[in-house]
């Protein structure tokens, strides 16, 4: 191998220079969909004082595992890793309201000092659990679930292992506490789906892609592997952790049974895959018929999660990419580009254009 | 003393844990996947047992006679469709698959037979003990589950090293492709150690069914534990299984006897130090994976 300048690579760059391709971040122009974007948002803001207080509590559900289900298809979908615990950082949000809230502080303020709470605990877990990958890897997060759960149960100012309720919202009156509650998951859900966008536009979305589609390739270019998987790993935790924070404001309650549950990760795992893991659009469209289906189905006690697990495998195996992945699969149509798209320059440019510069040949 | 009977309680606990993890230890071995059902395969073996034992008036304590090779062939079946489905993906979509039936699994149970515990009773067989003094006291059952512990890792240690079909596990674990070209039915292969796999948590799940109460919500904890001792033992050693279950048992005891609350957050917190400490186990050969 001569070192000489004109590497197949600087040909190449030296190529694009010349006669730039049309890269984009999507196949169509996408600006409109950022106006229904932030209509939807605004429309959704309105809500409560459009819709009844039973909806209200439905679609703050719903942002609450929107967020979490988020957060883990940026985990399990975008960096490789298949966390079976991440109902530790619920809990551990959930916890942080709680004792914040104990302290005096707003339990609506402590919702993101609950999240960054979380987001720095997962550092020192994450030395722990990256020591083991894949499989072991997910029970791994399971055990450190548990051991947070058992290590917080058997505290007894925070209440043991009957939980305790969260003080300091009883001074509003129902409305406005259905409101705040219901604006305060609204603002998380919208900033747990703008950072995981934003994140996968980033350096770290090219740097993700590089390590999915070839981790050695990747690694032995200087790709920080390890490092990108710690940043996921601590804005999941951040997330989670909101979301559980919002588990705690909302039901003004607080048991570890509950928010330690690993029905969490089940519920964020189910609505990833049905969605379609590995598109931010997929959870959103899971989330969706998750609530559509508990809505159908919530008298029936434990058989919504029946038929949402065995919907969940069957997607696994024969349509890995999920609802939305299958359904405009062929239409290239994406509400989130986050990829990059290499578009043929169009005729009519192709004409005007110079004629591509021959390629410097290696002995120049 | 009741330090002493503590470590030796740990000791026969840990013999109910390394026969819950050889299975989970052979297949992660042989296929690289992680069965994320495999503690719910023992809590649904124990209520198989339930329902079978009224039809096939058999003593209660034979009761695996008839269930373990029920799950040995339901093992296989599970393996030539849904499991080899999933693996042809990828790996990650069997752990995701198998984390699903769990799920699946665990809440059929509930709508099924209730959140109540239930048990196999052996009757009296379970309350002989061997007592050299009055603070130690050695189940017979718990030495006997220890016995049948050491022997399944026996027999599947020599199984695997010394049978032409242990031969063929291990050339496929080695690598399939390979095994393929020269003419090994790798998925029949799989099929098989897949059968070995749930036997054994079958077996597991029976003995501990009648030492102990399981419930629909209990496979989670099997899961931990088995996958615990496979860890503290070292990924890919057998023999490191029974020992890492016999230092988890001696783990959770010992919390025990410190507080009731402290026996699986014990547990826990060993299993986390080995992986702080020495991440490939206690006879961990390779660096972990």
């Amino acid at each position: 191998m001569s070192a000489t300048p004109s590497s197949p690579a600087a040909t190449a760059r030296a190529a694009t220079a010349a006669a730039p391709r049309n890269v984009t971040r999507s196949a169509r122009p996408t600006a409109w969909l950022g106006a229904v974007g932030v209509a939807a948002v605004v429309v959704l803001a309105f809500m409560p004082s459009l819709v009844s207080q039973a909806d209200t509590s439905v679609l703050l559900n719903f942002f609450i595992l929107l967020t979490m289900a988020s957060m883990w298809n940026l985990l399990a979908g975008y960096a490789g890793m298949v966390s079976i615990g991440q109902q530790a950082f619920v809990g551990l949000g959930a916890y942080g309201v709680l004792v914040l809230a104990d302290s005096g502080v707003n339990p609506v303020a402590a919702i993101p000092v609950a999240a960054v709470l979380c987001a720095a605990l997962s550092v020192p877990i994450s030395l722990l659990v990256f020591r083991l990958r894949g499989g072991y890897f997910a029970i791994a997060t399971w055990v450190v679930a548990d051991a947070a759960s058992l290590v917080v149960s058997s505290i007894g100012s925070i209440g043991g292992g009957t939980g305790k309720p969260v003080p300091g919202m009883s001074s509003l009156s129902p409305k406005s506490f259905e409101e705040v509650t219901y604006w305060a998951a609204l603002a998380v859900v919208v900033c747990a789906v703008g950072i995981t966008y934003a994140l996968l536009r980033s350096r770290l979305g090219l740097v993700l892609a590089a390590v999915r589609d070839n981790e050695v390739g990747a690694r032995s270019a200087g790709v920080r592997v390890v490092t990108a998987r710690r940043i996921v790993y601590l804005v999941a935790a951040l997330g989670c952790g909101a979301a559980g924070a919002l588990l705690a404001v909302s039901q003004l309650n607080v048991q570890p049974a509950s928010v330690f549950n690993v029905q969490w990760s089940a519920e964020m795992i189910f609505v990833t895959m049905i969605g379609g893991i590995g598109t931010i659009e997929g959870p959103i469209l899971g989330t969706v018929v998750f609530f559509l289906l508990q809505q159908n189905l919530a008298h029936d006690g434990a058989w919504y999660l029946i038929i949402f697990g065995a919907l969940a495998v069957a997607i696994a195996i024969w349509a890995p990419r999920g609802l939305w992945g299958t359904a405009t699969g062929k239409l290239r149509v994406q509400l989130f580009p986050v990829g990059f798209y290499v578009g043929r320059t169009r005729r009519r440019d192709r004409r005007t254009e110079a004629p591509p510069p021959t390629p410097a040949s290696p002995a120049a | 003393m009741s330090w002493l009977n503590a470590v030796i309680q740990g000791v026969l606990t840990g013999g109910f844990y390394a026969l819950f993890a050889c299975g989970l230890s052979l297949l992660f071995g042989v296929m690289g996947i992680i069965n994320l059902a495999h503690g719910d395969i023992a809590v649904i073996a124990g209520y198989v047992a339930v329902l079978l034992i009224p039809a096939t008036h058999l003593p209660v304590v034979w009761s695996f006679v008839v269930v373990v090779p029920i799950f040995a062939i339901g093992g296989y079946i599970l393996q030539r469709t849904l499991l080899q489905a999933s693996l042809d993906r990828d790996p990650f979509t069997t752990l995701l698959v198998t984390f699903g039936l769990s799920v699946v699994a665990e809440n059929a149970l509930l709508e099924a037979f209730s959140s109540n515990g239930q048990s196999l009773n052996i009757g009296s067989l379970i309350a002989y003990s061997f007592n050299p003094s009055t603070a130690i006291s050695l189940s017979y059952f718990s030495l006997t589950v220890l016995g049948v512990a050491v022997v399944v890792l026996g027999s599947l240690q020599l199984f695997l090293s010394r049978t032409g079909t242990g031969r063929l596990i291990r050339a496929v674990a080695d690598d399939k492709e390979a095994a393929q070209l020269v003419g090994v039915n790798y998925r029949h292969i799989f099929g098989i150690a897949a059968a070995i796999a749930f036997a054994t948590v079958a077996l597991a799940g029976i003995a501990s069914g009648m030492y102990t109460e399981f419930a629909p919500t209990s496979g989670p904890a099997n899961l931990l534990f088995a996958f615990e001792s496979v860890v503290i033992g070292g990924i890919g050693s057998l023999w490191g299984t029974l020992v890492g279950g016999i230092v988890l048992g001696i783990a959770q005891q010992i919390g025990a006897q410190i507080n009731p609350a402290y026996q699986v957050l014990a547990g826990h917190i060993v299993f986390l130090a080995v992986l702080a400490v020495r991440p490939r186990g206690l006879f961990g050969m390779r660096t972990s994976q």
